[in-house]
């Protein structure tokens, strides 16, 4: 039982107790607090497994992005003090029952199955992710990071375009929408 | 016991179906927005420990992990902008209340 074991223990019951927390309260602004937490577990998971370039992109973007955006629209919507609704009883049991079958058939299946355990070799470096993400040759992956970095520029027009707060004057509401959507419109 | 390859795959099993029985449970868009990152999140850990554990010299399941975070950073992203546009006519992010739609 050396510490390595220890931590690894340690970071999976932080993981799964706040991911537990995180869909059982009924404080919304604690939920999204939980669920920081969660991911940050997942990512000394990814330290304690020598992955340290996808943890420290999972902190980055996971932790400073995404949860940032969340308790953003938190406050944008509604009151992050209020207490949400309670869900019915018999809809929280059936779920935890249908879930808890789902998740023991799952690991039925893990466990019977041999996987080819490899011997221990070295984690990539950020050199080799570096090298093999931008090889236009063979096993290189080049072609999805120009496919992603499109689909970034797409959810970004896209979500200026959803959130855009409608025109004030209910006049020439109607004339004044389709200017703009026609100024933010991409030119082919 | 040494945690090997079966441990991180019951970790991520079980924040799968944390997370769905999140989204079943859950009647705010937000958490259930919340509950499906838990899910992306299990996906990538069980991506990164079979790289790591049964192909050891390739590099696809980081790859595959990389791209999941960033496509679930701009999903999010639209989610988000969804909710707060649905907030603006219905004043409630209620999944109950978005039924405009129903016969």
């Amino acid at each position: 039982m050396n510490g390595s074991t220890i931590i690894f223990y340690l970071l999976a019951a932080l993981t799964l107790t706040c991911g537990l927390l995180s869909v059982s309260t009924r404080q919304i602004f604690r939920a999204a607090i939980y669920l920081l937490f969660s991911l940050v577990g997942i990512a000394g998971i990814y330290f304690w497994l020598q992955y340290e370039f996808i943890a420290a992109v999972q902190i980055v973007v996971y932790v400073g992005g995404i949860v940032v955006l969340i308790i953003f629209s938190i406050f944008l919507t509604q009151q992050a003090g209020e207490k949400l609704a309670k869900q019915k009883l018999d809809r929280k049991i059936f779920s935890a029952l249908a879930v808890f079958c789902g998740f023991a058939l799952t690991m039925l299946q893990v466990y019977q199955h041999d996987f080819n355990i490899a011997g221990t070799t070295a984690a990539p470096t950020v050199g080799d992710i570096g090298r093999k993400m931008l090889n236009v040759n063979d096993e290189g992956y080049a072609l999805p990071f120009e496919v992603i970095s499109m689909l970034l520029l797409a959810a970004l027009v896209g979500c200026i375009v959803i959130a855009l707060r409608a025109s004030p004057n209910p006049s020439q509401g109607g004339a004044l929408k389709a200017s703009d959507k026609k100024d933010i419109h991409l030119n082919p | 016991m040494e945690p090997g390859l079966y441990h991180i795959l019951f970790i991520s099993a079980a924040l799968f179906f944390i997370g769905v029985y999140g989204f079943l449970t859950r009647r705010n868009l937000i958490t259930m927005l919340m509950s499906i990152e838990l899910i992306l999140n299990s996906v990538n850990l069980n991506f990164i420990a079979f790289n790591k554990y049964v192909w050891p010299d390739k590099m696809d399941g980081l790859f595959f992990t990389l791209f999941i975070i960033a496509i679930a950073a701009a999903e999010a992203a639209v989610a988000i902008a969804i909710i707060i546009n649905l907030y603006r006519s219905h004043k409630s992010i209620d999944v109950e209340n978005a039924e405009d739609l129903k016969y």
